[in-house]
């Protein structure tokens, strides 16, 4: 018990810093450039760590700590295999720390990054509680422990919309609207304007541990053995990056029209179809 | 320290400011982002934000009407930080060097680091000149 609690906290962050220092290499790639190292995050968090610190408002550094704690705790509550809707739960809370930040400097740019994340909140939350209700209607239980057999080929649909879910976690082109996290800046960094230093590094810490944590709820959906799960999710994050390079930004309310319709229309469907064949 | 030396000289964030200057430098300095140059291959990215900035890149001469604005950017950014003036109008004044409304180069107003002159300062020649801003980060000043 101890050593999986101690293993989460310790090795997902090195998983998730990996993850999207291949993520730069391969956009790279795919743009016909040569990109950046694969450790190249690491380098940039070590640096932002040992930058002096510029404190604007007092508030968001307390909530910078709230948010990466809670993001943890739900990364400690996949890896005991406890509740799913609870763990979504947790990030939930996570996210409304990290906008109550931001809404708590007088940045109009931080003003309008928080708006917008709170419209991806409202978009990418629904689909996660649907996803972990039918699961719950595949197995029985909401506890991640009790999910034994292969999920993905009765919840095919639900799949899709996590792949909708997980464009926007991953703060990815189509839904890249809060952050302009690629250098898009027309709200400068938006929701990240107002901190620098130490606090935009625990921030970018707890975006590592949310990406895996997502990842790993996807690989839920096939849980035949360890490496199917592992293969679905990273075929997944594969996915999505091909679809942030060949797609332009759009403005908040086609996330909301596709997350809503594409994404909830997708989960209730096989939900109603779960329920009336039984699976 | 050794591993904060070599992070900081392996993730050196942008911001580009144009004093003032005719858009010349500016369109280098985006040449350097293209995939012929592609500076994010030592880590550089152009970030649009002084709080999360290392390095300024300033164009253009200095002038009354926009001084204050680049010390507001300058003093914005989180130490250690580094100033890289391109072109031959930061550098100096350049052609506008006697112009009623030009101070002369960015050194009247913020200390600078280093200078790549030219007009306009060639792709090379900025890479060049960042880079030898690095060893400067590298130290923290």
């Amino acid at each position: 018990m101890a050593i999986i609690f101690i293993a989460a906290i310790v090795v997902t962050p090195f998983i998730g810093g990996l993850l999207r220092g291949i993520d730069r290499k391969l956009t790279a790639h795919m743009q016909g450039r040569i990109g950046p190292p694969i450790q190249q995050p690491f380098y940039d968090i070590i640096k932002l760590f040992s930058k002096s610190q510029i404190i604007t408002t007092r508030s968001p550094l307390l909530l910078v700590y709230g948010y990466l704690l809670f993001i943890v705790a739900a990364v400690v509550l996949f890896a005991l295999k406890q509740d799913l809707l609870m763990l979504i739960l947790v990030l939930g809370v996570a996210d409304v720390l990290l906008v109550m930040g931001s809404f708590s400097t007088r940045s109009p740019y931080s003003q309008i990054g928080s708006n917008r994340e709170l419209l991806q909140m409202f978009s990418y939350e629904p689909i996660l509680i649907l996803a972990s209700i039918a699961i719950y209607m595949e197995t029985g239980s909401f506890l991640i422990s009790r999910i034994q057999q292969p999920l993905l080929p009765t919840l095919w649909p639900v799949y899709l919309a996590l792949l909708i879910a997980l464009i926007i976690l991953m703060r990815k082109s189509p839904f890249d609207i809060s952050a302009s996290e690629h250098a898009h800046q027309e709200i400068v960094r938006g929701i990240f304007t107002e901190y620098s230093g130490l606090y935009l590094g625990l921030i970018e810490l707890a975006h590592w541990y949310e990406l895996v944590l997502v990842l790993a709820v996807i690989s839920l959906l096939w849980t035949a053995g360890v490496w199917p799960g592992i293969l679905l999710a990273l075929f997944s994050w594969f996915i999505v990056l091909i679809i942030d390079n060949i797609n332009a930004r759009l403005t908040w309310s086609w996330m909301i029209r596709t997350s809503w319709v594409a994404g909830i229309g997708l989960s209730i469907l096989n939900i109603i179809g779960l329920r009336l064949f039984g699976g | 320290m050794n591993w904060i030396a070599r992070s900081r000289a392996k993730s050196p964030w942008l911001l580009h400011y144009d004093c003032g200057s005719c858009n010349g430098c500016d369109i280098e300095i985006l040449a350097c982002l293209t995939p012929l140059y592609d500076i994010e291959r030592f880590g550089i990215v152009n970030m649009g934000n002084p709080k999360h900035a290392d390095i300024l890149l300033v164009t253009g001469p200095a002038n009354h009407p926009n001084y204050r604005v680049l010390k507001n950017l300058y003093e914005q950014m989180p130490e250690p930080k580094v100033v890289v003036v391109v072109g031959s109008c930061g550098c100096t004044g350049g052609v506008f060097h006697n112009c009623p409304n030009i101070l002369g180069g960015i050194d009247k107003v913020i200390p600078v680091d280093v200078y790549v002159p030219g007009c306009a300062a060639k792709p090379e020649a900025i890479i060049d000149g960042v880079v030898l801003a690095l060893e400067k980060l590298k130290n923290g000043k």
